[in-house]
């Protein structure tokens, strides 16, 4: 569980984030959805303490993040970045091993090497792990950084717009990788995404942001409506179901 | 393209090239050693091993120094020479030649010159991190903004102190300037390599932390790394190193920069526990081979620092054509 209590952060005179107070529940996959600049990625940062808050609290399973040891938060949370792009000449296997780095310091087990492999399975990378980054597609780079995270192996997982440079089928694949990990190894998943129709079609729960203040949460179903939509993203949407989905169309 | 190697091969091929490099040193050491002897033996080895004991301290110094720099500030190309300590050393012999005259520091305990040549640069380097190292990376460029710009005032403060030096006194000055292994005390070679190995040793339990740090702040924060304080112990490590390397036998601009790099393009690694002995290792054989040279083949009649930075920069230079990088 994350609980988000009060935080503010300003960049100057800028307020991104204004009093938001939030509770994540344990499992299942919440995003964050609101226009550019609502602060949905400072607020992921600041929960995974990348961001210092300049007011309020973040707790993740009862730990302050500002204050709790960076190790031991490392095992209970982990984080992706929009971001990514390294200094370093890395490959596949060595980026995604980095993420048993909070469990066992650099010094890969046997254990871990096993859970390696499992991640890189997992997000269909085995043919690719001796591959160095800088050769792959921005798709295959984006799914090693999402096992990297993966394979820390912590039951909060936060990404920041991970759909970033991928396709239509990379990204139906991504979001169904992510399903799995709440569905099947129980992660509690949170997602910045962009397009509200994946957030509408992938998640469980949904937390509208405008501005840098919350504007609703809750399960998906209950805030995909015209109504909110257009108080989120200053635009006139239709919401078709199809499918048994909600589907926004804002190209009217 | 390379060829996708597996990360055994990787491995292996790692080892072969520092087990080369390894024997490549030995080499150059042994030739080092015994070429063209003539006269008493003793007396040679004592004097060649001890400019090479201050060759493998300076060496390892600059390796260690210019790896841990460019893994902190996230960059290949900056070096801790850049952050102004070479020319601060400049400044500090000039002023001393200045105010007490050519005689008095020449002639001065030479432990006490570099003690306070030492005090002065590690002081120059804490003030310039504690300062400014704040809580975000960008913070790293502001760093390396100030210390440019103090440089070139160091730079010029010592054109404007040369310029009223006496001559003569100017012409010892420059002696003191250029890198040179040839006049190194035996107490401060000491004194220095157990500097040396006491900050590398502290270093190394780092390590595994600053691979991490070499994956960029927001990544090294999210697998649980303390960044900032592995960011500000490096710092220190480098400081005290250069200073040492520094104040030992001059300024060496060029050997980290080309070291550093050299290594990770060898080895195809960041990590640090193959990064630093190879770094380490290629150092020790520029400065030897580089000396041999020097002794060899222009008789004593150029400078340690000019024939690395020739040599250093065509191979540089040649690095960076062949391997375009996007």
């Amino acid at each position: 569980m994350i609980e988000i209590e009060s935080v503010t952060k300003s960049y100057g005179d800028v307020r991104v984030l204004d009093d938001v107070s939030l509770t994540i529940p344990t499992g299942g996959i919440t995003s964050l959805v609101g226009a550019n600049g609502a602060g949905k990625s400072t607020l992921l940062s600041v929960a995974a303490r990348l961001v210092p808050a300049d007011g309020g609290r973040v707790r993740v399973d009862g730990m302050d993040v500002a204050t709790a040891p960076g190790p031991v938060l490392a095992r209970r949370l982990g984080v992706l970045r929009q971001e990514n792009a390294m200094s370093v000449r890395l490959t596949v296997r060595e980026l995604v091993a980095f993420g048993r780095f909070p469990h066992s310091g650099g010094r890969l087990t046997a254990e871990d090497h096993r859970l390696v492999d499992e991640a890189m399975a997992w997000f269909e990378l085995g043919p690719l792990a001796d591959r160095h980054l800088d050769q792959l597609s921005g798709g295959q780079r984006q799914r090693a950084y999402v096992a990297m995270v993966m394979c820390q192996g912590t039951d909060h997982v936060l990404l920041d717009e991970p759909l970033n440079n991928l396709d239509m089928r990379h990204a139906v694949q991504m979001m169904r990788m992510l399903r799995g990990m709440a569905d099947e190894l129980g992660r509690t998943v949170v997602l910045v995404v962009h397009d509200v129709n994946v957030a509408s079609c992938y998640s469980d729960r949904i937390v509208a942001m405008r501005e840098g203040r919350l504007v609703a949460e809750g399960p998906t179903a209950e805030l995909m409506t015209p109504e909110l939509l257009r108080k989120v993203f200053d635009v006139e949407v239709e919401v078709h179901e199809l499918a048994g989905r909600r589907i926004g169309v804002p190209w009217s | 393209m390379t060829a996708v190697l597996t990360a055994p091969q990787r491995a292996a091929r790692r080892r072969r090239t520092l087990v080369v490099l390894a024997v490549l040193t030995l080499v150059v050491v042994a030739a080092f050693l015994t070429v063209d002897v003539t006269g008493s033996w003793d007396y040679a080895l004592q004097q060649r091993g001890r400019r090479l004991a201050a060759m493998a301290v300076v060496a390892v110094a600059v390796a260690v120094s210019t790896v841990l720099f460019q893994t902190v500030t996230d960059n290949r190309i900056l070096t801790p020479e850049i952050m102004g300590f070479d020319r601060l050393f400049v400044l500090i012999q000039t002023v001393g030649v200045f105010t007490l005259g050519a005689a008095t520091v020449t002639t001065a305990d030479p432990r006490l010159r570099f003690a306070v040549e030492v005090v002065v640069l590690i002081g120059f380097g804490a003030l310039l991190y504690r300062s400014l190292f704040g809580r975000t990376e960008r913070d790293v460029y502001v760093l390396v903004l100030l210390g440019v710009v103090l440089g070139s005032t160091f730079t010029s403060l010592t054109l404007l102190v040369s310029r009223l030096i006496d001559p003569n006194e100017f012409l010892t000055l420059q002696d003191l300037l250029f890198a040179s292994f040839n006049s190194v005390d035996r107490q401060m070679l000491a004194l220095s390599a157990v500097l040396v190995a006491v900050v590398t040793a502290g270093v190394w339990r780092l390590l595994p932390r600053l691979d991490v740090v070499a994956l960029g702040r927001d990544t090294a924060v999210g697998l649980g790394v303390e960044h900032r304080r592995v960011v500000n112990r490096a710092l220190l490590a480098v400081a005290v190193l250069v200073a040492v390397a520094t104040a030992l036998v001059g300024p060496i601009t060029f050997l980290g920069l080309l070291v550093a790099n050299l290594a990770r393009q060898l080895l195809g690694t960041h990590r640090h526990a193959w990064v630093l002995p190879g770094a380490a290792l290629l150092a020790l054989l520029a400065l030897v081979g580089g000396q041999l040279v020097l002794e060899q083949v222009f008789g004593f009649n150029s400078s340690l620092s000019i024939v690395v930075n020739f040599v250093g920069g065509i191979v540089f230079i040649s690095l960076l054509i062949r391997e375009p990088r996007q």
